[in-house]
């Protein structure tokens, strides 16, 4: 089973946001993503000022297995990225909700936080993709 | 229906992630892929290949077809009890299958041959059988384990019937022995030492498995197998070997046997004609000197030409990105890998990153 926080926003392609005080919104894969991935190896993430639209492939995450695109889940200009993922990409894995955090964006629209999945929505998600 | 080895219980029960692999459903990993690649580089490993086909030829003309089959020469087996590596080959001399061969008795051989090949190489070892003296079998009802890694011998000799542990501690490399239902051979895919065995008795095979992780084995998935053969730069057939491709521009020049020249195997008139004219291309090793992951498929460019990457991956031993790659003959020193529409920088090196554990000398501090 993996684990799915109750106080983040979530989409359908498992990552997950979390609206930080300053109003930017912090982005990362699900623990369900690192578990299907397998244990990351590489991770290649934007350049800080980036502009990305909602739905734009904006980080590339490389398991053992494979690469995988991940897309933003809002639209937006990105302030930061976890440069400790370079030399440790393996936190993903093991923290995936806290150290291994991919980036922070600014939203170049708050209310799109609203359209993404509440955590009961995206545990449906979970449940209807193992069927 | 994915088809199940006998320890498919064994490995649901060690907490293995299971997955298809040419039509079997086998354990991919036990956890973690990483944490058993080293197992295998630094102490000793086990996986479970049963998957594989084994195939035995018996009968007094058995090393006359061996010799027309194989691009390598079974009559180098000069006694019961040694192998050879072999490609097997069509008249134009593109490889069907690569196997080992291993002489049990006087007219006695076996073949084992990839899993996700197995109904082809059947069908063309039959096609090339007409009217001769000898029997062909395959072993279906198996269990195929390979230990692997410095102390794999030793360790998985005191899990195998005593007088057995005795010849196969004694084995030199390629060698093998056979002893009732059991078959052991100094050979495997990682490019550390070990041993492949054989049983043809399900619950003794079971058993051994059981005792050999009991004696600390790791148990290991197929993803660490990949990445084992990836660093010691042997190839995998249906990446970096196909049909389309001869042995002599897919590194494999030393396996096929020139001399008798009277040995008329085939494949030998494509692959002499192809040795008059110089083969087009090789089979190299690249390694990526910018971050990135290269993996099959992805084009690579050369001062000589363009090529493509065969297997690339992540080697856990170096920390950095490995390939083999098919490049025009000749290409050498630096190459562009195209990554997910990047060009990355990359160097070409003969295609063997580790070996014995260590990464070989030539690698050392190219980055």
């Amino acid at each position: 089973m993996s684990e799915v926080p109750e106080n983040l926003k979530y989409t359908s392609d498992h990552e997950w946001c979390r609206l930080e005080d300053d109003g930017s919104v912090t982005v990362g894969i699900t623990d369900h993503a690192q578990q299907a991935l397998g244990e990351l190896v590489y991770v290649e993430l934007p350049e800080v000022g980036a502009e990305f639209a909602a739905g734009d492939a904006c980080a590339v995450v490389e398991s053992v297995k494979a690469a995988s695109d991940v897309y933003a889940p809002l639209g937006g200009e990105v302030v930061e990225v976890n440069e400790q993922l370079e030399g440790e990409p393996e936190l993903v894995n093991s923290s995936p909700y806290d150290e291994g955090w991919l980036l922070r964006l600014t939203p170049a629209d708050p209310a799109a936080m609203d359209e993404l999945l509440d955590p009961e929505n995206y545990e449906q998600v979970l449940a209807e993709a193992s069927d | 229906m994915a088809r199940k080895t006998a320890l498919f219980a064994e490995h649901v029960a060690a907490g293995a992630r299971m997955v298809d692999f040419g039509g079997w459903e086998m354990p991919l990993h036990y956890g973690s892929q990483i944490e058993e690649h080293h197992a295998v580089r630094r102490a000793a490993g086990v996986f479970d290949v049963s998957h594989m086909t084994v195939v035995d030829v018996a009968g007094p003309q058995a090393l006359t077809w061996l010799q027309t089959l194989l691009a390598n020469d079974a009559g180098r087996l000069e006694s019961p009890g040694r192998g050879l590596y072999s490609c097997m080959l069509n008249p134009q001399g593109g490889v069907i299958d690569d196997l080992i061969v291993y002489r049990l008795s006087a007219d006695g051989y076996r073949l084992i041959v990839n899993a996700a090949t197995r109904d082809k190489d059947l069908a063309w070892m039959q096609a090339q059988a007409p009217a001769r003296d000898f029997r062909l079998t395959e072993r279906g009802e198996k269990i195929m384990l390979a230990v692997q890694g410095p102390a794999a011998r030793q360790t998985a000799a005191a899990c195998l019937p005593p007088a057995l542990a005795q010849a196969a501690l004694a084995l030199p490399r390629f060698g093998c022995v056979a002893d009732g239902p059991w078959f052991v051979a100094r050979t495997g895919y990682t490019g550390e030492d070990g041993w492949e065995i054989v049983c043809v008795e399900l619950a003794a095979g079971k058993a051994l498995w059981r005792e050999l992780l009991a004696a600390g084995l790791k148990p290991c998935g197929l993803g660490a197998r990949d990445t084992l053969r990836l660093e010691a730069g042997l190839a995998l057939y249906g990446q970096d070997l196909d049909e389309e491709h001869s042995p002599l521009s897919s590194g494999l020049g030393w396996t096929v046997a020139w001399e008798p020249a009277s040995r008329r195997f085939i494949g030998r008139d494509a692959l002499l004609a192809e040795r008059e004219r110089g083969p087009a291309e090789q089979l190299a090793g690249l390694l990526l000197l910018e971050r990135g992951i290269m993996r099959h498929g992805q084009p690579v460019r050369t001062p000589a030409g363009g090529g493509v990457v065969t297997s690339g991956g992540f080697s856990p031993t170096l920390q950095q990105s490995i390939a083999l790659a098919r490049l025009p003959a000749g290409a050498s020193g630096d190459c562009e890998v195209e990554i997910r529409g990047r060009r990355r920088r990359g160097r070409i090196v003969e295609p063997v990153f580790v070996r014995h554990g260590q990464p070989v000398a030539a690698l050392r501090g190219q980055d």
